[in-house]
């Protein structure tokens, strides 16, 4: 409806503002093929950026020397996990309101990134806390309930792929998203709680007062640049899809013909 | 309606009666997978009362599992599912009557095994009233979850393993109040918050798992 009164613009098109604008795969692909190398130039530049800034220009911690640079991947990827997961929601409630086509792309492309951030997570966490708390890992209430993203990112993308057809594929994975989201929470709530109970001295990793800024600077750059990457591999994703998806319709008329 | 319900709730347990031995197949695989944990971890009843509560509640978990695969796939195969989503009664309302059953043929054994076994692991007095009530406020999220999960998969060919790897993420604050109640009773810590929260999420469950999984049956049932 909001397309109708606020989206439209004079030659009767659907606005850009409007979330159907990119319903059109045809119109997607334009917007893509101009942002692609925009995308991928700042991806390399912010990542660069980021790691001389955080691995030569900061200085190193105090108390935890050089090992503490792990930050800069560990924390933007926590957070991109995060970001993805709501975006496949997002992308999920469109689906199953609307039943927008790209949105399910999207979504669908989405999570293999999402679950590869949430690994690289966990790695580097497991990495980093190796020398900090001198083992590989330690039921933390934070790295278990990524443990567990990690594992609804993994029903999902099973799940998307064990229907012969996408579009159905789709929607029932739209309403595990939905459901995961719904449950996020309380399961962040539940661990939270249950790590208090087990273990009430567990050694807290960046809860420092402050952070200086010159990590903080370097640790932005690089959020910025993992959200650059994010776009930047999600486009050729989409694309493939809606080709993927093409050949399949071309095959299924000629098999009908 | 209510009668429709209730008959509905009904051919369900006659089923599950007429089922034999496949139905009490949950219970079985509950009281063979505590046994297991004796085995795994020695027999020393100090440590066999610390893991007590944990190891009743995670094989409770994998036996609320096992015949969840079968909630909505026999009436699929059959067609039955397809008049139950065209009749009188909501489907949300049908999607609550399969999980009653399951609840009562799967959940309900469960929490009537669980003491005896708990008393196996050497759990406190204490222990075995409120490892009760939280089974009895828990499980029934386990079956209205499960009913999610299953109404997801339901025209798939290979179902089952995806149940589990679906569903299991979403059983774990369940696990971890359900224990945490256990917990506290033995450790005299108090319990109410933690079966206050199961509580809360058994009213949860009853009202929007019905509603998930009834939207994910439209999609998978055509």
């Amino acid at each position: 409806m909001a397309t109708r009164t606020t989206g439209a613009t004079r030659r009767g098109r659907v606005g850009w503002t409007s979330i159907h604008f990119f319903a059109n795969p045809a119109r997607f692909l334009r917007v893509a093929r101009a942002t692609y190398p925009w995308a991928a130039g700042a991806t390399a530049a912010l990542i660069v950026a980021g790691l001389v800034l955080g691995l030569y220009v900061a200085p190193p911690d105090y108390q935890q020397g050089d090992a503490y640079r792990i930050i800069f991947v560990h924390v933007p990827a926590a957070w991109m996990s995060l970001f993805v997961y709501v975006v496949i929601a997002l992308c999920s409630v469109a689906s199953l309101v609307w039943r927008h086509p790209l949105a399910d792309l999207v979504a669908k492309s989405s999570a293999p990134v999402g679950a590869a951030f949430t690994f690289i997570t966990l790695l580097s966490g497991s990495l980093w806390g190796q020398p900090m708390w001198g083992t590989w890992w330690v039921w933390d209430a934070r790295l278990t309930s990524m443990l567990i993203l990690f594992f609804l990112y993994l029903g999902y993308i099973a799940l998307h792929a064990a229907f012969d057809d996408p579009a159905k594929g789709a929607r029932v994975a739209a309403i595990l998203a939905l459901v995961g989201v719904v449950n996020v929470p309380i399961v962040k709530f539940s661990v939270d709680w249950w790590n208090t109970l087990h273990q009430p001295a567990t050694i807290s990793k960046i809860d420092a007062p402050s952070i200086d800024s010159s990590m903080i600077a370097p640790l932005l750059l690089m959020a910025a640049g993992f959200m650059a990457y994010y776009v930047t591999v999600l486009i050729p994703r989409v694309r493939a899809e809606i080709a993927s998806r093409r050949i399949r319709n071309l095959r299924l008329a000629q098999v009908s013909r | 309606m209510v009668s429709v319900f209730l008959r509905l709730i009904g051919r369900e347990l006659t089923l599950a009666v007429r089922g034999g031995i496949g139905t009490l197949m949950a219970v079985v695989f509950f009281v063979i997978a505590v046994t297991l944990f004796p085995l795994g971890v020695g027999p020393e009843l100090g440590l066999l009362s610390r893991i007590a509560a944990g190891a009743v509640w995670v094989a409770a978990l994998l036996a609320a599992l096992l015949s969840l695969d079968r909630l909505f796939v026999a009436d699929h195969e059959d067609g039955s599912l397809e008049q139950l989503m065209l009749g009188v009664l909501p489907l949300e309302f049908v999607v609550l009557a399969k999980a009653v059953a399951h609840w009562l043929t799967t959940g309900l054994p469960l929490a009537a095994a669980a003491p005896v076994l708990a008393l196996l692991l050497n759990m406190s007095v204490d222990g075995l009233v409120i490892l009760i009530v939280s089974l009895l406020l828990g499980t029934p999220i386990l079956s209205l979850i499960g009913a999610v999960g299953a109404a997801l998969t339901v025209g798939l060919r290979r179902g089952g393993a995806l149940i589990a790897l679906l569903v299991l993420p979403l059983y774990v604050p369940v696990l971890i109040f359900g224990v945490g109640a256990v917990e506290g009773a033995v450790l005299d810590v108090g319990v109410h918050a933690n079966l206050s929260i199961l509580a809360g999420g058994l009213v949860g469950a009853l009202v929007l798992g019905p509603l998930a999984a009834s939207a994910a049956l439209r999609m998978t049932v055509e």
